[in-house]
């Protein structure tokens, strides 16, 4: 069922080895590094969101309280 | 209140928010799922091709990029027809969400097809017309992101990249068709609904890695859109309260 005899087949594809898997190999890195990027901006803006919130309520608490 | 079941009610990301939180794991399982079973039929199983030899098997990401970085575009163009017409928010959430991942996919698309020309026409690149469109997609994909990033009032950067969206969908056709309208070094479609020119498991490792860039692609647009949502939507009350139910990087749990 499998078509290559070997690893080292496998891994050379037929001469093409440098294409193809420089083309799996940019595409493997790139789907791995948006989604770490995407779950960075999300923590980054949550956190920077959360502290603006607290100073607004820091802010709102000081103008009843004087 | 009504039963009747109200599609109006998910474009509002008070309820979109919860509910692309919990489709995102169903959407990354579904990718990588379909993205092995893919691997394994295009990779391991398929045979060889009689022309291109082993080079062939760039066409498993070649193809699914290609056709993700033409179809992102499509479904942006149609939120920013819907903004446009509705001034409904989430319009530009949605682009702003979908572009960037958009954009890899173009250049994805003209990477692999780069390292598939070089052996195969004995160039990384020639100024043909499906090569070109593809590299004006990606300029589009470009543009729209540094347009809206250079307007500063959000409404306004929507509109603007809205527009510039609406007139680049041309491009779409052209890269679609340029294979039949001129004649051009790259070669026709591989799927063909009538007569497919493909071996079967080719086929289906094709159609599966395609399935993976589709889930890839809704799920990291979906937690990017989450971000863009928090940000945005920053005061009203749906989004302080997801806000103060987050815990924040290097804080005390409470």
């Amino acid at each position: 069922m499998i078509y290559w005899n070997s690893v080292g087949d496998f891994l050379a594809m037929g001469g093409y080895g440098v294409y193809v898997w420089g083309s799996f190999g940019v595409t493997a890195l790139v789907m791995a590094v948006e989604p770490i990027l995407v779950v960075r901006q999300r923590k980054n803006t949550i956190a920077r969101l959360k502290r603006q919130l607290r100073a607004e309520e820091r802010a709102a608490t000081r103008s009843t309280t004087a | 209140m009504t039963d009747r079941f109200n599609l109006y009610r998910f474009a509002s990301p008070a309820t979109f928010y919860p509910l692309a939180g919990r489709m995102i794991p169903w959407f990354v399982v579904a990718a990588v799922i379909f993205g092995a079973a893919g691997l394994w039929f295009g990779m391991l199983v398929a045979p060889t091709d009689f022309q291109q030899g082993e080079g062939y098997r760039i066409i498993f990401i070649h193809v699914p990029a290609s056709w993700m970085s033409m179809f992102i575009y499509l479904v942006m163009a149609f939120w920013a027809a819907i903004g446009l017409a509705f001034n409904t928010r989430l319009s530009g959430m949605m682009t702003q969400a979908l572009a960037p991942t958009g954009a890899l996919m173009a250049f994805l698309s003209l990477w692999t097809g780069a390292l598939w020309g070089k052996p195969m026409w004995g160039a990384w690149w020639v100024w043909d017309a499906r090569l070109t469109s593809e590299l004006i997609l990606l300029f589009l994909y470009i543009g729209y992101l540094a347009l809206t990033a250079a307007i500063d009032d959000t409404r306004r950067a929507d509109k603007a990249g809205a527009l510039l969206l609406l007139v680049g969908v041309v491009n779409i056709p052209i890269i679609y068709f340029s294979v039949k309208w001129w004649n051009t070094l790259h070669q026709g479609s591989s799927v063909n609904f009538a007569k497919s020119s493909m071996a079967v498991t080719m086929l289906w490792g094709m159609l599966l890695m395609a399935l993976c860039f589709w889930m890839y692609s809704i799920a990291v647009a979906l937690a990017r859109v989450r971000t863009i949502m928090l940000e945005r939507e920053r005061n009203t009350d749906w989004a302080r309260a997801e806000l103060a139910g987050e815990k924040a990087v290097g804080e005390q749990s409470s």
